[in-house]
């Protein structure tokens, strides 16, 4: 039901407020520092790490090749029917997610997300150039092109522009061998699809990190939705106590009034905020966690002479615990629970079970796909001989001899189409697809029974890896 | 029942709707929002202009930019066949034998001739080449008219009993039983003697005359030993392998009527190459013979 009318059509758009973070300098920013240099080092270093693997084979470390459909993870290399090592990872991200969700929150979207980590950096390269948060918002407020705000602007984007072109430029090498590729894009000869794609991320890098910024994670991102279900009243989040700052006031005198709390509004938590929000306010779909609010609290109180922690990483429990007088509670409390050491289980299981999976993997594979149409072939003689398409997988960097035989019932007679020898050649780090015939001879067992079941073995003669498959044979009454 | 909360100060206005006491606010879109609903818009009108979009009473309009999907695949089917323009000629003149030497075009010939193979020939022998009564199982190691990849290839350029064709295999089974040329009884004995041959259970009293009947009507085509002539067509009457039923009443109903199967030429309808590749795929089906030095 209707029951007020707004009285003049509101505006169909609300504009971005601009953003300028003040500088801060803290434990919190300095872990953002370390986990920035990590983590960009780890993005755009890797691809250059070299791994031998024999002349036939590529010498990446980490290479995803995707016409040849191979992973190359330094000493591991993925088939494309191994795809479940991928699946695998992806639980454990799943799992690690639920895991530091629920114990400290949107941790990864304060440190460890691309878009946080790389906004960070271009605020860096911004402040770099045009100055720290006054001398931004006097250079924004200036309506007048002059040559020096053009200067700045056009530094500032240039600068960004050159690291989203390294960042998408980072990306393509993990797909080829990165030292070619490197040589061919600066001679202008590599494909097409490489330079779309780089343009496309520098493109996204230039935008989102340097235009877009926090309305990526408020509008576009749904995560900061999905960990709002995850979060329980003992998840760690960054939040103000009001009950120690509550009623806030500037200092008279420089000194605190009785009556008033810890906090003097100095804003200092809201300045340095990349997000643009007030953490007084409470928690917000906006805050990502990232801290800087608690080193900027942290250096007024050391200045006022009150002890740290006005602001700091509370969890919802904490409210009533503390208002009741109780001293904090450590850290460790909130993160070793029941839950989250689940969690930990869970994700440790997963990751030991790849490990397993990894080591008994075998390098010689073989996959059989019986001719079903039809379900067998009388010959002239009377025989009856089944078709079995069989896929021969050798992971060796080295072509292989595979021997195939049978096992199961001796009346059984194995012939390859096309040659007249048991083995074939297997060509280095690739499969291989013979057509088998198995053979009954007329009035033996499985020529007459209904299905005889059986066992194919390949074996690389050259070092005596073998490998098994069963199935059936269909006789004459099938 | 329904209170409404109480709206703060600086809260945006609301819809002025109010569900159960549940009101919205009437938050503004950001602005990027805005645009890109704007741009889509103008987007689409240009879509519209440049792509077959707005139903008329017969067809659609065509759009400026003339696309179209069914040129898209006649286009796609051209550059294939460009793509393939090398290797098919490469097939089309190697010698036959030579097509498995060449691990390449052997692969090439392989994959297009299953191909051809499903198009044009499994709706008579099957599509995983089985045959069905009257049309012959190609994947066995018994043929009428040879199996090594030549007589394959003769086979499917110019068609069986194909009267288009005067290069067609030829050969013709009289009707010994409708035509009377033989006697029933005579029938009846000849076909004891052929199940005898196989090791079919039969009459044995009807064998010896059978036998007789056989040498004089049967034996110019199947040979005297009932293993048949390849140059005529004729079956191998002693094998495990029938193409119109081994039992006694398919036997009587084959002597009495003959049998007629008749097979299409094939070199005014595929290209050489295809011709080629189907014989090929055929050869390498499992019964395919050597080719005699």
């Amino acid at each position: 039901m209707a029951d007020s009318q707004p009285e003049a059509p509101p505006s169909l758009y609300a504009a971005r407020e601009p953003i300028f973070p003040r500088r801060v300098s803290g434990k919190f920013r300095n872990l953002k520092w370390v986990i920035m240099i990590v983590t960009l080092g780890v993005y755009y270093l890797t691809p250059w790490i070299r791994w031998d693997r024999g002349p036939n084979l590529p010498d990446q470390a980490v290479l995803v090749d995707l016409a040849n459909r191979r992973f190359f993870f330094f000493w591991i290399e993925i088939w494309p029917h191994e795809f479940y090592f991928i699946a695998g990872l992806l639980i454990m991200a799943g799992l690690g997610l639920f895991l530091f969700t629920s114990a400290l929150g949107r941790v990864w979207c304060g440190y460890a997300c691309p878009q946080t980590v790389w906004t960070d950096l271009f605020i860096l390269v911004e402040r770099w150039v045009e100055g720290d948060r006054n001398a931004r918002l006097r250079l924004h407020r200036q309506k007048k092109l002059d040559f020096r705000k053009a200067r700045l602007r056009l530094t500032k984007w240039v600068l960004w522009f050159l690291i989203g072109l390294a960042t998408g430029g980072a990306w393509v090498f993990y797909f080829t061998d990165a030292p070619t590729l490197l040589r061919d894009l600066v001679t202008l000869n590599a494909h097409p699809v490489a330079y779309t794609t780089m343009l496309v991320l520098t493109m996204t890098t230039f935008i989102f990190g340097g235009f877009a910024r926090e309305q990526i994670c408020i509008y576009a991102c749904p995560w900061p939705r999905i960990q709002a279900a995850m979060m329980d009243e003992d998840t760690l989040t960054v939040g103000y106590r009001e009950w120690r700052g509550e009623p806030r006031g500037k200092l008279k005198k420089g000194k605190l009034d009785a009556n008033q709390g810890d906090c003097i509004d100095c804003m200092a938590c809201v300045n340095v905020c990349p997000m643009g929000i007030d953490i007084r306010d409470g928690q917000q779909l906006e805050c990502i966690t990232c801290a800087l609010c608690i080193d900027a609290c942290d250096d007024v109180m050391a200045k006022i002479g009150k002890p740290r922690g006005l602001i700091d990483y509370l969890a919802a429990s904490d409210e009533t615990s503390e208002r009741a007088g109780n001293e904090p509670r450590p850290v460790w409390r909130h993160i070793f629970r029941p839950r989250t050491i689940m969690y930990t289980t869970l994700w440790s299981l997963v990751g030991l079970g790849l490990v397993f999976a990894l080591f008994i993997r075998p390098d010689v594979e073989m996959n059989v796909a019986p001719v079903r149409n039809p379900t067998f072939v009388t010959l002239s003689d009377g025989s009856i001989r089944n078709t079995y398409d069989v896929r021969l997988l050798n992971k060796h960097g080295d072509d292989r001899p595979f021997r195939i035989t049978v096992a199961g019932d001796p009346a059984l007679r194995v012939q390859l189409e096309g040659t007249p020898y048991e083995s074939v050649t297997v060509p280095a780090d690739s499969n291989y697809l013979q057509r088998v015939y198995v053979i009954a001879p007329p009035d033996s067992q499985p020529a007459e029974a209904e299905r005889t079941e059986f066992r194919f073995w390949v074996e690389d003669t050259s070092n005596g890896e073998r490998a098994y498959k069963d199935t059936i044979f269909n006789g004459r009454t099938n | 029942m329904s209170k409404k909360p109480e709206l703060k100060k600086g809260d945006p206005e609301t819809t002025g709707h109010s569900w159960d006491g549940i009101q919205e606010f009437n938050n503004p879109l950001p602005r990027w929002w805005l645009w890109t609903f704007y741009a889509c818009i103008v987007w689409a009108i240009g879509y519209s202009i440049a792509y077959p979009a707005w139903p008329m009473v017969n067809k659609a309009t065509a759009g400026v930019l003339g696309y179209s999907t069914r040129a898209e695949v006649a286009k796609d089917i051209a550059a294939v066949e460009a793509r393939n323009a090398g290797i098919n000629e490469q097939l089309a003149s190697v010698e036959l034998t030579q097509i498995s030497a060449d691990p390449e075009l052997q692969g090439y010939a392989q994959n297009a001739g299953g191909a051809v193979f499903r198009t044009w020939c499994a709706q008579c022998h099957g599509s995983g080449a089985a045959g069905a009564k009257g049309y012959p199982n190609l994947l066995d190691d018994d043929w009428l008219w040879g199996g090594d990849i030549e007589a394959i290839h003769e086979t499917i350029s110019y068609g069986i009993r194909n009267e288009t064709n005067p290069d067609a295999r030829y050969s013709e089974m009289p009707a010994f039983g409708r035509d009377e040329l033989l006697e029933d009884e005579q029938i009846e004995q000849v076909v004891n003697y052929v199940m005898s041959l196989s090791g079919t259970p039969n009459d044995p009293a009807l064998v010896a005359e059978g036998e007789v009947v056989f040498m004089d009507n049967c034996a110019s085509c199947h040979a005297e030993d009932g293993t048949g002539d390849r140059t005529q067509g004729a079956p191998n009457l002693t094998d495990a392998i029938w193409l119109y039923g081994g039992d006694y009443d398919a036997l009587m109903e084959t002597v009495h009527n003959a049998r007629y199967g008749v097979m299409p030429e094939w070199q005014d309808r595929l290209s050489e190459a295809e011709i080629r590749a189907v014989a090929s795929y055929v050869h390498g089906l499992g019964g395919g013979e050597a080719t005699p030095e």
